[in-house]
């Protein structure tokens, strides 16, 4: 049988490459830039604006901009260089008005003070923004921080000047308008969802009342009575200050959205959970604390900071009754004669500062997001 | 009911009667210092001040105004200009949105990006500090006699925008008549050939004889008057421009704002909607036979449209809401006006109460209509 012959031995064929056009960087290009005529008609448009929206921004910005200008003898800054210069930024308007923007018309060998206090509510975020102080000695936390940046604020103890509220202004405005708007806000929205999905019908329509009617008109509105019709409200004699109406008037309208976010928790939660509460013969207080809140509000976390992130950006309202936060102090600032046409180069400034905070805010959001469903995904 | 608080029912109404006296109690509280404030301080309560004479001027109104004309009548303009804003803004936000949107889900790489970022920008920058910046770069452009004239007949300049325009005669509100009837028509008819499709299973085009009623009847009323047409073109006269249609530089401001913020979040709306279809409806309709037109048109928009119409209700509130910003710029809307009237009369509650009164109305109205719309297309399962 000399058919047989020797087994062939496999020699595995030499790898290709895969095809150059295909795979790496250019695979990629034409698979995501140029895949197809009007893909790669609206790269080439895209591209060309892109470049040349930033070459103009970068020279407008940076190339020809005044970063600094001369103090005149009467005092005033000599603003003639700025307006002489039409092709460049004037940061000039920044530089020797940042105090300003920033701290309002705070004393200014104080401004250490509300320096601070946005300091500490940066870190009061950034604590409660980590899981693992997601525990109820976080409340004892804010509670403490809070106290701290009033007496900062105030002063009047521990050898402090006091300030009055009249002079403080900027960024701690922003900050204080919308961080103990959320503080106040929270738990009166947590009563009211509950009371939206109450059994007890008086209750609940006091409730929807509640939540529509703010819910229904702007903000603006609220503001406004606040500054004008509050006072009528009060007793003869009892005055409260603007800023003080201005904050219960956030917090009236926080909590009427952040109800709506937490009533879809509740909804969202199983029908199962509530029953096995009722039938471990749990009263209403106890079911509502133990079993059902730390289920509905951890669902509704994502929502609960992108509506944060809103109150963040409309606690600038306030600048129509007067109330100089950031947004105001920025205003202002451009109303010296000197200044006078310099908003964009202030306003972007300020846009940084608020850009900065919610961008920060939203990619929490994101990733909370992902993580709090890490079990939902396949 | 047992009179005992072990009682389930008896508790729950004894909650309610402490939880609404408290309710009532606390109105009743503010209303009597309100009435004891209010007759100290000398201030009349009730809207007769709507017919005194306002003495306010007013830059824009689209009814004919003048400062002699009573706070009803200045408060009507403000509220026209408040829906003139609004609705114009609707309906460009929402166009820009859906493009945006679009983009977002583009298989090109540079456009989704471009498209997120403008998104992820715009979201993050407070309304009013946008409305701001664009009207602080509005007041930089040129003067009137050095106005930017980008296209002809279009001027740009610290007095606003010019645009041409057409001589506006009767034939041409005949014609806006008539093209509201012929779209009613068009409405009527394709109702009718569909109705009619269901009867027998004949597809029937509607759109040649809807096209025809929505176009050829304005267009053969417009000629039957004789078709007239002059063009209104811009011109500097002086210091200032005459003629054409203008928009001034708060509404333009206002305007711009509104649209680019918007539009942000309805392209998030947009682009959640498209996601939500499954990828099987789009392999089922092509397993169908149905060409990529009709597959979008009857099988993905339906249900996109689903889960995109309320959250796209709440943003056109939203806008609605936030044209009361115009405040801040000096665009005279009905925010505007009223705080103006309420600062010269001193009748802060009615000034408040008609503002909340207005924003209450629209917001009811454009839900009541979306929600009908919204139970119209809703899924009918079962």
């Amino acid at each position: 049988m000399s058919d047989i012959t020797a087994p062939v031995r496999f020699t595995p064929a030499a790898p290709r490459t895969p095809p150059l056009l295909a795979a790496g960087p250019i695979g990629w290009l034409r698979a995501n830039l140029f895949s197809s005529w009007l893909s790669t008609a609206v790269t080439l448009l895209l591209g060309y604006l892109l470049v040349r929206w930033a070459i103009g921004f970068v020279d407008w910005a940076f190339v020809k901009a005044i970063w600094s200008v001369e103090t005149g003898a009467d005092g005033r800054p000599q603003t003639q260089p700025c307006r002489l210069n039409r092709e460049g930024a004037c940061w000039a308007v920044v530089t020797e008005n940042h105090r300003f923007i920033l701290f309002g018309l705070y004393p200014y060998e104080e401004q250490w003070r509300p320096l601070l206090a946005c300091v500490l509510f940066v870190g009061l975020y950034v604590v409660s923004a980590m899981r693992r102080f997601w525990r109820k000695e976080l409340a004892i936390i804010w509670l403490i921080t809070l106290t701290v940046i009033g007496i900062l604020m105030w002063g009047g103890v521990f050898g402090l000047t006091y300030v009055d509220q009249e002079r403080w202004g900027g960024l701690p405005i922003t900050l204080i308008l919308s961080t103990f708007g959320l503080a106040f806000a929270f738990p009166l929205a947590i009563l009211v969802a509950l009371g939206r999905r109450s059994s007890l019908p008086a209750i609940r329509i006091i409730c929807v009342l509640y939540v529509e009617l703010i819910r229904g008109v702007p903000l603006i509105s609220l503001l406004f009575m606040a500054s004008v019709v509050f006072p009528l409200f009060l007793p003869e004699g009892l005055n409260i200050d603007k800023l003080l109406r201005a904050q219960v008037a956030v917090i009236l309208f926080a909590a009427a959205y952040l109800a709506e976010v937490v009533r879809g928790g509740l909804q969202a939660l199983p029908r199962g959970q509530y029953e096995a509460a009722d039938a471990l013969g749990l009263s209403y207080w106890q079911k509502t604390g133990l079993i059902v809140l730390p289920q509905a509000l951890r669902i509704v976390i994502p929502p609960l900071v992108n509506t944060f992130i809103g109150f963040f950006k409309d606690t600038s309202l306030v600048l129509i009754i007067g109330i100089y936060d950031l947004t105001n102090a920025a205003k202002t600032a451009i109303v010296e004669p000197a200044w006078v046409g310099f908003g964009p180069e202030v306003y972007l400034f300020v846009g940084t500062i608020y850009l900065v905070f919610c961008f920060a805010m939203s990619k929490y959001s994101h990733g909370l997001e992902a993580e709090l469903n890490r079990h939902r995904r396949r | 009911m047992r009179l005992s608080w072990s009682d389930e029912r008896f508790r729950g109404i004894v909650w309610q009667v402490l939880i609404v006296a408290l309710v009532v109690g606390t109105i009743w509280w503010l209303w009597q210092n309100t009435t004891h404030n209010l007759r100290t301080r000398n201030i009349a309560t009730g809207f007769d001040f709507l017919w005194r004479e306002a003495g306010l001027p007013i830059g824009e109104s689209l009814i004919a105004y003048s400062p002699a004309d009573s706070y009803f009548r200045a408060l009507l303009a403000g509220l026209l200009n408040t829906l003139k804003v609004a609705l114009v803004g609707i309906v460009l936000a929402t166009v820009l949105g859906t493009l945006i949107g679009i983009a977002k889900l583009s298989r090109n790489w540079l456009l989704s990006r471009v498209a997120g970022a403008y998104v992820e920008i715009i979201r993050d920058l407070p309304l009013l500090l946008q409305l701001l910046f664009w009207y602080a770069l509005m007041q930089l452009l040129p003067g009137p006699r050095q106005a930017l004239n980008p296209i002809e007949g279009v001027f740009l300049s610290n007095r606003g925008m010019k645009l041409p325009f057409i001589h506006w005669q009767d034939a041409h509100t005949a014609a806006l008549l008539a093209f509201a009837a012929g779209c009613a028509g068009a409405w009527l008819y394709a109702r009718a050939r569909r109705a009619a499709q269901m009867r027998d299973g004949q597809p029937r085009a509607a759109w040649p004889g809807a096209l025809v009623l929505m176009l050829g009847l304005p267009l053969a009323v417009w000629g039957a008057m004789g078709a007239p047409f002059e063009p209104d073109m811009p011109r500097l006269v002086g210091f200032n421009f005459r003629g054409g249609l203008t928009l001034t530089p708060e509404y333009a401001a206002l305007l711009i704002g509104l649209v680019t913020y918007t539009a942000a979040f309805i392209a998030e709306i947009v682009r959640a909607g498209i996601l939500a279809v499954n990828q099987g409806q789009w392999e089922a309709a092509q397993a169908l036979g149905l060409p990529g037109g009709k597959t979008l048109r009857l099988v993905v928009l339906p249900q996109a449209l689903r889960v995109i119409i309320p959250p796209l209700t709440s943003q056109f509130l939203n806008l609605t809401k936030n044209s009361s910003l115009a405040v801040a710029i000096g665009y005279p809307d009905i925010v505007s006006i009223a705080n103006t009237t309420l600062n010269q009369t001193g009748q802060a509650i009615e000034g408040i109460a008609i503002i909340m009164l207005v924003y209450l109305t629209i917001s009811l109205s454009i839900s009541l209509f979306m929600n009908w719309y919204n139970a119209k297309i809703a899924l009918v399962e079962r």
